[in-house]
C-alpha cells in the first residue's frame, strides 16, 4: 500500500506492507536511525516520536495508519546546528548515559512542554512514566526537562534565550548535580 | 522482531460504511482504533485478523455529553479525553481515578473506551469502571442497534456481546441522584497492569444506599461483577462495618491465579480492601464528604 505522510516537515511516501510498524518506516524506509526501537511492546518508550504533535509509541501504530497526519522525529529538534532547548538541558543537567531512550524521552519532553511550558517535577515525572531509563535513576531527566521549561519561557523569549544556551551558569548545577 | 502477520487495511470513512465493510470481509475481520491492545497480541500472533478496518478517521464517535438524562460516550473517544473531561469528573469521578492509573500518558493518547471493552482484558480497568456504574452498551449492527447492560456485555474471557459484523458505538451512564463513585487500584509500577483493583459506585438517597455497583479487574478470567456485595447493600445505611462485610464478599467472590504479580491469598487479601476502600470513597463522594 502506498502510504504518504509529513516526517519533520517533510512530504514522505512509500510502498509498504499494511503490517509494517511506523518504527520501522521510519528507520528502514526513510532512514531516519534516531528513533529507537526498543522493547516492541509500548513499555520502553524509546520510539516515542510525535503525531500531530501528541506522543505516539511508534513500534504500536502502523505506518499505514499515519497515512495523511503529520510526524515529528528527533532529528527535527535540532535546527541549524542549535538544539533544541530540551536537547540543551539533557546535555546541561547530564541526563544520559547510555543514550538509548533519549530519543523518546526528549520528544515526550517535547510534547509535555508544548502543552505545558512550566510544569512541576511531579507533572514532569507523570508525562515520562511511560519511558524508561535504566542508566540516570529519572533525577536528572527531570532536572534537565526543568532547565529547559527554564530557558525557553515563552515563544518571544525564547529565541533570546537561545543565545545564553551552552554557557551553563554554575548557580543552576543546584545540589542535585 | 515482532511483526504481525500479513493482513489486509482499509479505513473506514463512517460508522455505516465500517459495518458494512466487516459485513463484506466476515468473521476474519477486526477493527482497530487505538490499537494498543491489538497491535500487541497481533505481534505476539495471539490474534490473527485477516482484514483491518481503521476507524480512527470517524470523529463522530469522539465524544463525551450529558442527553437526556445520561452521560454518552462515544466508543473512540481516547483515555487522554476522559481523564481531562470536567463533565466525567463532576458526574463519575471514578474515571479520573482509572485513567490516572491506565497505562501511561502516551499509551492513553491513543487507546479508546471502545477498545478497552471490546478486549475484554480481565486485568483491564474501564470494563470494571462500567460494570460498577451499570453502564448500557450501545451495538450497531447491520441496519439494526441494539443495547445491552455490562452485566451481559462480557460473555467469557476476551470475549464480548459484540458480534461479527458488529460496531460498539456507545456508552450510556444514566444520571441519577446521589451518586458516588471510585476506582482503587494496585500496580507493581507506574503504568502496569493491577495486581488488583476494585471499581464501586453507589447511589444514595434519604441516607440509604438505593443502589450500589462493585466489580473487580485482575481477580479472574473475566471483570468480576459482585452481585453479592452489591444485594448486601442496597437498602442498607452506609458504614464502614457494611463496607467491611462487602470487601470480604470481595474476597470470597474473586478468583484469582498465582502469577509474578504474586500469591492467590494476597490477591484476594487486596480485592478486600480495595473495595472497602473504593466503597468508603464512594460514600464519601456521594455525601459530599470527601476528605
Amino acid at each position: 500500500m502506498n502510504v504518504s505522510m509529513t516526517v519533520n516537515g517533510e512530504q514522505v511516501s512509500g510502498d509498504v506492507e499494511p503490517r509494517q510498524l511506523l518504527v520501522h518506516f521510519i528507520r528502514e524506509t526513510l532512514g531516519l536511525k534516531g528513533t529507537h526501537w526498543g522493547c516492541d511492546t509500548s513499555n520502553c518508550g524509546a520510539c516515542v516520536v510525535l503525531m500531530d504533535g501528541q506522543p505516539l509509541k511508534s513500534c504500536t501504530a502502523l505506518a499505514v495508519m499515519c497515512d495523511g497526519h503529520e510526524i515529528r522525529t528527533v532529528e527535527s529538534l535540532e535546527v541549524d546546528g542549535e538544539l533544541d532547548p530540551i536537547q540543551q538541558g539533557f546535555h546541561e543537567r547530564h541526563a544520559l548515559q547510555c543514550g538509548f531512550c533519549t530519543p523518546g524521552m526528549l520528544m515526550t519532553a517535547r510534547a509535555l512542554l508544548d502543552e505545558n511550558p512550566d510544569p512541576t517535577d511531579q507533572e514532569i515525572r507523570t508525562a515520562i512514566s511511560g519511558a524508561i531509563c535504566r542508566c540516570t535513576g529519572y533525577k536528572n531527566i527531570v532536572s534537565a526537562v526543568r532547565w529547559a521549561a527554564e530557558h525557553e519561557a515563552g515563544a518571544g523569549a525564547r529565541s533570546a534565550d537561545r543565545s545564553s544556551i551552552g554557557r551553563a551558569p554554575q548557580q543552576e548545577l543546584q545540589s542535585e548535580a | 522482531m515482532q511483526t504481525p502477520a500479513p493482513f489486509e487495511y482499509e479505513r473506514a470513512t463512517s460508522v455505516d460504511g465500517a459495518i458494512a465493510a466487516l459485513e463484506r470481509l466476515g468473521a476474519e475481520a477486526r477493527i482497530i482504533a487505538g490499537g494498543h491492545s491489538l497491535l500487541p497480541m497481533m505481534k505476539l500472533r495471539l490474534a490473527n485478523p485477516a482484514h483491518l478496518v481503521d476507524i480512527n478517521d470517524l470523529a463522530e464517535l469522539a465524544y463525551i455529553r450529558e442527553q437526556d438524562g445520561e452521560i454518552r460516550i462515544g466508543a473512540l473517544t481516547r483515555h487522554v479525553d476522559l481523564l481531562k473531561s470536567e463533565l466525567l469528573a463532576e458526574r463519575f469521578p471514578i474515571f479520573r481515578d482509572a485513567e490516572t492509573v491506565i497505562a501511561d500518558p502516551v499509551v492513553r493518547n491513543r487507546g479508546t473506551i471502545g477498545g478497552s471493552l471490546c478486549q475484554a482484558d480481565a486485568a483491564e480497568d474501564l470494563s470494571a469502571v462500567c460494570s460498577a456504574l451499570k453502564a448500557q452498551i450501545v451495538i450497531r449492527g447491520p441496519g439494526s442497534e441494539r443495547v445491552v447492560g455490562m452485566e451481559d456485555f462480557h460473555v467469557g474471557p476476551f470475549t464480548t456481546a459484540v458480534g461479527a459484523g458488529e460496531l460498539l458505538t456507545e456508552i450510556r451512564l444514566a444520571v441519577r441522584p446521589g451518586a458516588g463513585s471510585a476506582h482503587e487500584k494496585v500496580e507493581r509500577r507506574a503504568g502496569d497492569w493491577a495486581i488488583a483493583a476494585a471499581s464501586a459506585a453507589l447511589w444514595i438517597e434519604g441516607g440509604l444506599i438505593a443502589e450500589a455497583g462493585i466489580a473487580l479487574s485482575a481477580v479472574g478470567m473475566t471483570t468480576i461483577h459482585l452481585t453479592r456485595a452489591e444485594e448486601l447493600l442496597r437498602g442498607k445505611q452506609p458504614s464502614d462495618d457494611l463496607f467491611a462485610e462487602a470487601g470480604e464478599i470481595a474476597s470470597a467472590d474473586c478468583s484469582p491465579s498465582a502469577d509474578g504479580r504474586g500469591p492467590v491469598d494476597y490477591k484476594r487479601h487486596l480485592a478486600g480492601v480495595l473495595t472497602q476502600r473504593a466503597l468508603r470513597r464512594s460514600a464519601a463522594r456521594s455525601l459530599h464528604q470527601e476528605a
